[in-house]
């Protein structure tokens, strides 16, 4: 194949030296994580390029111009500028502590690309079939991370955004796993690919089944990597910079980078539970006419699309919404997104049983098949989508019905507009009794 | 002095859930050097104390030995947020002990231009207060309206933030040529603009609940303390110094006063609003109006203002702003003394701020509007 012809010369290179099975399950994923570890760092780096960008855009201004053609060079030459500042470390902290807790963070965040299905066959590095529960254990080490720093960084500013940030996590940590269980009952299975290749096989994205699931887990998700609205931990006018207000440098960017790497990470994370990962309708039909690499690198374009999209959503929120409170936070996580990440598997689980339990009533054929995940027709399909968008109305109903007690449930229909008053000219100042 | 303590030893701070927080005065959001000290549960604050001075110049002082046309400049560095206004206190105060009868013409200029000011320091009011609560876009929308009014400012006074706008006895020169025309385009362009920041906060859910009930002090509590500007405005008390004791052309200008009910954040954010737009009528009003003539009363050589006491006050974009002169008949103050509206308007942080949480410690200081360099003089 023309694109890829160089890897198999590199295969044929490689084989002088070792066996075929060292090469392949040894080199080629060395290799993958080489390639990964880079690509995604620069992913990363242009991340903040874009932000950058984007924010300019939504405030009518420019954003960088001017290092490189359009600032294009602007994270390359901000990346120089980190690493040649100095690492300072305040006289007080816990040295070791505020030494590895930017690692922890750094190292959390990449591990779990190991498992990410950027595309097909060779374009993911590990298929695990605990997949899902790898990202999710793997990426609720990097609170660890954070608490580190707040502690060791011996700040009261650090102290307070550390904890904000345990607590914050560890909420919402729950709320993000129960809303994956409803896509994970349509895939039957825990792999990434699994559950790309149960979308791909059914024909349809699980957005469309779990329109609520898909809401709950990008606001779980942006609470779980700080971002605003959810950014406390680092809430920038209230704790200067939260938990790495002491940190200055490369060890400063390395929360960066984790920080934007786990944006990443959970993007990608509901492209491919929601949005079918790098399966694109037709996009198939390139393997079938035996262009298996060129196959592949579309899909992995595709899979790039779809992380991008919804990046652009975090870009976006952040610029307009402004900061929740800590206690505000944890209301939503605790009253609202947890309590509705239930109701959606129990509607899940109904809307399944359903479906089941209506293939072979009166002649009706719902299922085609349960081997990939589950597979249904047409009648099937349209009874699951119909079932999934009722279900976001019926949990808003359900939730506001419980929550509509709590202060801050509709503040806009509790309050009087203020009023104008044209007052006389030239008349003495008020007397409290007046007021 | 403080009536916080700072607990520094190992024992008290282990001993007592209780934590000391000392805000400032380096910090992104105590608009300038403001120290506050907060004894903390969590994130619950108990106690709270300001800490003062970091700006101090002393200006009263300096002021006592110069002479009266050369004190408008430094009074400018009071509020610098809104010079415009604070030179204006100055002058009049002078040019009232005297009894120098100011052209009609320079009241209207006047009045445009302070009105200009406030909204400019409302605006960038706007821009903190909601950086502070996180809308960062809007800071720069705001900032953004302001840049048109300073470039206004900088055809009309030469300079953009700290003007040296008046002279006493009227102006140092007339309006530029195009000034006209661009105090109506400004004026044309505002309120659509200010409608965009509404659709941007005032029904925004999240803003709702970081405001509504925020930082609440009652009419009563707000007079007992001396608030005033929008932050007594927002708790519901009908009191403005451009209705009470009209000054500039004020008395021939016909506007409304906006008043809160419940006095909390919410209140006195929608109170600055509405001003914005009823400042936009007082420019229309001023510029259909502006009658011809020249700028500046007949001056002796010498000014000279005779013995005895005066106050004056206008109404500051932050507050009333008065200022006290005690004239021995020579050419340089006796004694000059502020009332400055930031400086009595914090009197009521702690009252605002205890029983809620740091969030709002920030989002309490930025409703009351707060200038240090006129906290400090």
């Amino acid at each position: 194949m023309l694109v890829l012809g160089p890897v198999n010369v590199l295969n044929d290179l490689l084989l002088r030296f070792f066996s075929q099975e060292t090469i392949n399950f040894f080199i080629w994923p060395l290799i993958q994580i080489g390639l990964v570890v880079t690509l995604v760092a620069l992913w990363v780096a242009y991340a903040t390029y874009l932000e950058r960008k984007i924010s300019a855009f939504i405030q009518a201004r420019l954003g960088p111009m001017r290092v490189g053609p359009w600032g294009l060079l602007q994270p390359i030459a901000d990346g120089l500028k980190l690493l040649v500042k100095e690492d300072f470390i305040p006289e007080n902290a816990d040295r070791w502590i505020f030494f590895f807790a930017p690692y922890i963070a750094v190292a959390s965040a990449f591990i779990v690309f190991s498992v990410i299905p950027f595309g097909p066959d060779w374009a993911v590095i590990a298929d695990v079939n605990i997949g899902l529960l790898l990202v999710l254990a793997v990426s609720s080490v990097g609170v660890l991370a954070l608490i580190l720093a707040g502690w060791s960084s011996n700040s009261k500013y650090a102290l307070l955004g550390g904890l904000r940030s345990s607590a914050q996590m560890v909420s919402y940590e729950v709320a993000m796993g129960l809303a994956l269980i409803g896509a994970l009952m349509f895939a039957r299975t825990l792999s990434l690919s699994g559950i790309i290749i149960a979308q791909g096989s059914d024909s349809i994205w699980y957005v469309l089944y779990q329109p609520a699931g898909f809401l709950l887990f990008l606001i779980s998700g942006i609470a779980e990597n700080n971002r605003a609205p959810f950014d406390l931990p680092e809430a920038e006018s209230e704790l200067v910079a939260g938990f790495h207000t002491e940190y200055s440098g490369m060890r400063w960017s390395l929360f960066f980078m984790a920080e934007y790497a786990a944006m990443v990470v959970v993007s990608a994370v509901a492209a491919t539970v929601y949005l079918g990962g790098w399966y694109f309708p037709f996009v198939y039909r390139l393997e079938l006419a035996g262009h298996h690499n060129l196959y592949v690198l579309v899909s992995l374009l595709v899979f790039l699309v779809k992380v991008s999209i919804i990046l652009y959503i975090y870009f976006w929120l952040r610029w307009t919404l402004p900061r929740f409170r800590y206690d505000q936070l944890m209301d939503i996580g605790w009253k609202w997104l947890i309590p509705s990440a239930l109701i959606n598997i129990a509607l899940s689980a109904i809307a399944i049983f359903l479906v089941q339990a209506l293939n072979g009533w009166r002649g009706m054929r719902t299922i085609e098949t349960l081997d990939r995940g589950l597979n249904l027709t047409a009648s099937g399909k349209v009874i699951m989508i119909v079932i999934g968008f009722a279900g976001l109305f019926i949990t808003a109903a359900l939730l506001s019905r419980i929550n509509w007690r709590s202060r801050d449930f509709n503040l806009k229909t509790q309050r009087r507009n203020i009023r104008l008053v044209n007052l006389p000219k030239g008349k003495p100042a008020v007397s409290a009794s007046e007021v | 002095m403080h009536q916080v303590e700072i607990a520094t030893t190992q024992e008290t701070l282990l001993d007592s859930p209780e934590m000391v927080l000392n805000m400032g005065p380096q910090h992104p959001s105590t608009h300038g050097v403001l120290r506050v000290v907060l004894r903390l549960d969590g994130e619950t604050v108990i106690d709270l104390d300001c800490d003062i001075g970091y700006l101090h110049r002393g200006m009263e002082k300096i002021a006592e030995n110069r002479m009266y046309t050369m004190i408008a400049p430094y009074w400018d560095r009071l509020d610098y947020i809104a010079a415009v206004s604070n030179g204006l206190v100055w002058v009049e105060t002078v040019e009232q002990m005297m009894g120098l009868p100011v052209p009609p013409r320079a009241h209207y200029l006047r009045t445009i231009l302070t009105e200009l000011n406030r909204i400019a320091s409302h605006l960038l009011w706007l821009a903190t207060h909601a950086l502070d609560i996180g809308a960062v876009t809007v800071l720069l929308w705001a900032l953004r309206e302001r840049e048109e009014i300073l470039k206004i400012f900088e055809r009309q006074f030469g300079a953009r933030l700290t003007c040296h706008a008046w002279r006493v006895g009227g102006m140092p020169n007339d309006a530029y040529d195009d000034f006209d025309k661009d105090v109506r385009q400004f004026a044309n362009n505002f309120p659509k603009r200010l409608d965009e920041y509404e659709t941007v906060l005032s029904e925004n859910r999240i803003w709702l609940s970081r405001t509504v009930g925020i930082g609440v002090i009652s009419g009563t509590e707000a007079i007992a303390i001396g608030l005033s500007g929008p932050a007594l405005r927002g708790s519901g008390v009908p009191w403005d110094v451009r209705k009470s004791r009209p000054y500039a052309a004020y008395a021939d200008m016909d506007f409304d006063v906006p008043l809160g009910e419940n006095g909390d954040t919410y209140d006195r954010y929608l109170v600055r609003l509405e001003e914005m737009r009823q400042s936009r009528r007082i420019i229309v009003q001023a510029l259909e109006n502006l009658p011809d003539g020249p700028v500046n009363a007949k001056l002796p050589k010498v000014v000279k203002p005779p013995v005895g006491d005066y106050y004056h006050s206008i109404e500051g974009p932050k507050g009333e702003i008065g200022c006290y002169l005690v004239s021995d008949g020579t050419a340089q103050p006796y004694r000059v003394r502020v009332r400055p509206p930031s400086f009595v308007n914090l009197q009521a942080l702690k009252q605002m701020c205890v029983g809620h949480l740091v969030a709002d410690v920030v989002a309490i200081i930025g409703t009351l509007d707060i200038v240090l360099g006129e906290i400090d003089r």
